[in-house]
């Protein structure tokens, strides 16, 4: 490190509250490996049903919201909490509200509602709602940890030593409101009694089934993206060196994504006895939604222009970049699947379940790579990571094990989503239902393989971060730098 | 003076209040008039809220995740007609606090699997499912017929349904417990009353052991009545326009 730089981190450490940014990156990747293995534990469940062990902690069903929950909450929860509490410090010029006592708070509070929650599910203690399983108890114990939250971020932009707030704050806090707005909205219930973990919830029947999914599509589009937004808005522009592309696309797209995406919801409930009215304006705003989902595409890869030769360069700059087309590719998916005639194919099967993971894996896991790539030598004052050719490992192991995951789930979704319609030519039904799980084997295997190659990038990923901190210099990086070999 | 957005790049509060409203516009729209429209919901006859052994059952279903692998949503096609019987109405799930409609086909759809099956068979596929089904990649639940079910709370989840807004009555709520034993329980003296309480309730003993109460009892009698109440066979299309 030069001199310059050493002096730059050392006022920064003043500045900034540092610690707990640390502690939320390492967090970020312990509940991603652990996420990842239980994702890897239940895809093997599908395809060999005796890993299911015949006991009632390791069955699917209580496992399955243990992964979703360690991936979404955890793993980008701790990612969207620990690097928003930097940028907002960052593009502030100002120490968080609250000071390193509050940050704190928030990440204890954090890890033991996840902790406690991925308990709950093991001993059955569940909600019964996809994505919002946590019990009534935990669901307060979270409100008061994200209001407190809320108050620190916005405390911290009011502090802000320049007059206008960056564009990755907004996405950032409209994020931290929706979230809580959403949370509380879907989580209201009454407890059995108050001493027990039971709850039911307010709403029944088709109105809980409306308030679920406007909540489940929300978490998609707050949580998963808007906030993910923010991260790229930052980190982009950090790593390339380049302004962002467009402030005009940019004002845009904020306000289209964030007035439409909330209107997408019952596209998770297209021919079901929800009204017809509330799905047609589901599939009409899920299919204009491709629109702004794209202005933030475009906006993150133009970012780019001009600095295109850093991803030869810099391997965490390609996880960021290929992140961006992931999410271009999987907006474009979600549209095409709110479409009636298409969802009445695809619902019900493993399709949904691939576009999921193609926008999970590969924007969710991969703009939270690119980005702890980048905080990592910043938060440790290290001159880079210890391996730039390990990060490539990564990069490509990942890619590989994303790229056997959606297309095995196209597949066997596509098939399954036939097989059930099939009529043979006597005009009976072709396929009893077991003969149409039989026929998933092959990619329920295909599928878990390609869990085990992302899963194995998280262990190269862990290691090359825990020699970066520990302060190793690998001998690719003492290497005199290579001129570039010029061929044009 | 036309709208300058830097207005808004440099007030924090003004930008939240912004954002609330913006987001709060599409959740009302599509939310409210389901509770305040009088069709979102059809008028069929049937329906009725869940005897306490089915509560029972239905708690064990939410808590073993059923619901991530089994929808209970069967939509108008004719595959699916064929496969699973009529289509459900909004109607059938208007007790479920919450629903369990489901997102995903790993199983197939239960909404109507009540009396599709034998009560030996259920439990039979409960303990091992490949021991009926050899295909099927279901976890098995073996632990659900050793234990016997826990009804000291019965009457206060009946109580908490009563309370927001599923109609049992303080005679239900009151006589919640015996009513778990007698329903699993045919010879019993308290058999004709839940019968009379629940219409079309199953009463039987599950899981052939009549000395205890089980899970399996609970589960069997809750998948026993999905899709039974109402009469489809009978609904015309006044019944179900929304």
């Amino acid at each position: 490190m030069n001199a310059s730089s050493a002096r730059a981190g050392a006022r920064a450490a003043e500045v900034y509250v540092e610690d707990v940014i640390r502690a939320f990156v390492i967090a970020t990747m312990f509940w991603g490996l652990v996420g990842f293995l239980v994702g890897v534990v239940i895809a093997s469940q599908l395809a060999f049903p005796a890993l299911n062990l015949d006991l009632e902690w390791t069955t699917f069903g209580r496992l399955r919201p243990v992964h979703t929950s360690a991936v979404i909450f955890a793993f980008g929860g701790n990612a969207l909490i620990g690097s928003s509490l930097h940028i907002v410090q960052r593009t502030c010029h100002a120490r968080l509200f609250g000071g390193a006592g509050a940050g704190w708070f928030i990440f204890w509070g954090y890890q033991l509602f996840i902790v406690l929650a991925a308990l709950g599910y093991v001993l059955g203690i569940t909600q019964g709602k996809e994505y919002a399983e946590p019990e009534w108890y935990l669901d307060l114990w979270l409100t008061v940890i994200w209001v407190l939250y809320l108050v620190v971020f916005v405390g911290t932009v009011i502090k802000r030593k320049e007059p206008h707030i960056y564009v990755a704050n907004w996405f950032l806090l409209s994020f931290i409101l929706t979230v809580a707005v959403l949370h509380i909205g879907n989580a209201l219930a009454l407890p059995a009694d108050w001493l027990s973990s039971k709850s039911y919830s307010l709403a029944a029947g088709v109105q809980s089934a409306m308030i679920q999914w406007w909540y489940g599509h929300n978490a998609v589009g707050f949580f998963l993206t808007a906030g993910f937004l923010g991260m790229m808005y930052y980190f982009i522009p950090k790593n390339a060196g380049r302004p962002v592309y467009s402030y005009r696309l940019s004002i845009v797209h904020f306000w289209a994504l964030v007035f439409m995406y909330i209107w997408a919801g019952p596209h998770h409930l297209h021919y079901t006895a929800l009204p017809d009215w509330a799905q047609t304006l589901g599939m009409v705003f899920s299919v204009v939604l491709w629109m702004p989902s794209w202005g933030g595409m475009i906006n993150g890869l133009m970012t780019l222009a001009g600095a295109w030769d850093k991803l030869r360069t810099d391997a965490g700059l390609r996880f960021s970049v290929a992140a961006v087309g992931f999410y271009g590719m999987s907006t474009f998916e979600g549209p095409v699947m709110s479409i009636k005639a298409v969802n009445a194919l695809s619902h019900y099967t493993d399709w949904t379940v691939g576009h999921v993971h193609s926008g999970a894996l590969g924007w969710v896991a991969f703009i939270v790579f690119g980005c702890v790539y980048y905080l990592v030598p910043v938060l440790w004052k290290r001159p880079g990571m210890y391996s730039q050719r390990l990060i490539a490992w990564h990069f490509w192991v990942s890619t590989i094990g994303i790229v056997f995951y959606i297309t095995a789930m196209w597949v066997s979704g596509i098939m399954q989503g036939l097989m059930w319609r099939a009529y043979d030519s006597l005009g009976f039904l072709q396929y009893s239902f077991v003969e149409t799980v039989q026929a998933m084997f092959p990619f329920y295997v295909i599928r878990a393989l390609g869990g085990v190659l992302f899963l194995a990038g998280g262990l190269i990923m862990a290691y090359n971060m825990w020699r970066t901190i520990r302060g190793d210099v690998s001998a690719e990086a003492a290497e005199p730098a290579r001129p570039a070999m010029a061929t044009r | 003076m036309a709208f300058r957005h830097e207005i808004l790049e440099k007030n924090v509060i003004l930008l939240s209040i912004m954002t609330l409203i913006t987001i709060s516009i599409g959740g009302i729209v599509q939310i409210a008039p389901l509770f305040l429209v009088e069709q979102t919901i059809e008028r069929v006859e049937g329906m009725r809220p869940y005897s306490p052994l089915e509560l029972a059952g239905r708690d064990i279903y939410i808590r073993e995740g059923c619901y991530v692998c089994h929808s209970q949503q069967i939509r108008p096609f004719r595959d699916e007609l064929e496969r699973y019987g009529h289509y459900s109405l909004a109607a059938e799930s208007m007790y479920d606090h919450p629903f369990q409609w489901g997102s995903k086909r790993t199983g197939p759809d239960l909404a109507r699997v009540g009396g599709k099956y034998s009560n030996d068979w259920h439990v039979a596929h409960m303990i091992d499912p490949r021991a009926v089904v050899p295909e099927s990649i279901m976890p098995g639940y073996p632990f659900l017929k050793d234990r016997p079910l826990d009804t000291r709370d019965i009457a206060k989840r009946l109580a908490a349904n009563k309370a927001i807004g599923v109609p049992y009555t303080a005679e239900m709520v009151e006589n919640a417990a015996a009513d778990v034993a007698a329903q699993a329980d045919p010879d019993s003296d308290g058999a004709d009353a839940v019968a009379k309480r629940y219409p079309k309730a199953v009463v039987a003993d599950f899981d052939g052991d009549p000395k205890v109460v089980t899970e399996m009892d609970a589960l069997v009698a809750y998948l026993q009545m999905l899709g039974t109440l109402v009469n489809t066979s009978k609904l015309t299309l006044k019944d179900v326009q929304q």
